[in-house]
């Protein structure tokens, strides 16, 4: 039987963040461009709280990054979901495609 | 019996995932990532994390979707099937992530990582409050004052202008 080790849990971020990329890149709507951001940062403290169990167990520096990474994420829903919801008031759309207004 | 509830968690985690990048409705999408960061809880559980599965499910399940699904509430029209949800960009992004994701595998599997044969302490969740305490009480002082900054952003962008002449 084998044992479960780092590379199990960095495999699980890896493909987690490369889902979370897939989604940022080709999603045309401001939300679920939002919710593929929320999986990068679950990729991101998965591998934290595996090193903190695998390479530092004594120091627990990894689940302490966890707990700031989760709330960085809630501010960034917070403040995003804001803007989401300014974007729509003025445009009536929230697709990223269209909000080009500030590039030319 | 560790190694099995891995796997089923991180295949429920992947396939979930997979739907909230993929779904048509951005709405079912919502609901798959609420599946992902309960299999991610449960994640944190094996590693021994209790602390951050009780507060990953507080936070994130409980706040964070909710905030998500009341954003796609009162945008109401974007759960409209007939709405295209990708851009024409998937056959690049494909690529690009498929040679990430190649390079961190590469990566994962090249780098000798150290190992240490100690266990995790018992008492976690003890022990996180004593660090945030003590070795990480400027990065917790930081956070905290960008967790207010962000609210007060919030409430200020989301607010309706008042006309100048009102």
């Amino acid at each position: 039987m084998e044992q479960l080790s780092l590379y199990h849990f960095l495999a699980l971020g890896a493909v987690l963040f490369a889902l979370g990329i897939f989604g940022l890149l080709t999603r045309r709507n401001a939300i679920g461009v939002l919710m593929a951001i929320e999986l990068l940062f679950n990729a991101a403290a998965i591998n934290f709280v595996a090193f903190a169990k695998f390479v530092d167990p004594q120091g627990l520096g990894g689940q302490v990054f966890a707990v700031f990474i989760i709330t960085v994420a809630a501010a960034e829903a917070a403040v995003g979901l804001a803007i989401v919801m300014l974007i729509y008031r003025n445009f009536r759309g929230i697709e990223v495609d269209k909000i080009n207004f500030m590039k030319w | 019996m560790n190694v099995f509830v891995f796997y089923l968690l991180a295949i429920i985690a992947s396939v979930s995932a997979f739907r909230v990048v993929t779904a048509r409705n951005v709405f079912h999408s919502a609901l798959f990532l609420v599946l992902t960061l309960f299999s991610i809880a449960g994640i944190y559980i094996l590693l021994g994390a209790e602390f951050l599965a009780g507060v990953q499910v507080l936070i994130y399940v409980g706040a964070i979707t909710i905030l998500i699904i009341f954003a796609i509430m009162l945008t109401h029209q974007i759960s409209n099937k007939s709405i295209r949800q990708t851009n024409e960009q998937v056959f690049p992004a494909v690529l690009i992530v498929l040679i990430f994701f190649a390079m961190s595998i590469a990566t994962l599997l090249l780098t000798s990582w150290p190992t240490a044969t100690a266990e995790l302490p018992s008492d976690n969740v003890n022990r996180i409050g004593q660090l945030l305490m003590t070795t990480y009480v400027i990065p917790f002082e930081v956070i905290s004052v960008v967790l207010l900054v962000a609210l007060i952003g919030a409430i200020v962008i989301s607010r309706r202008e008042k006309r100048s002449g009102d």
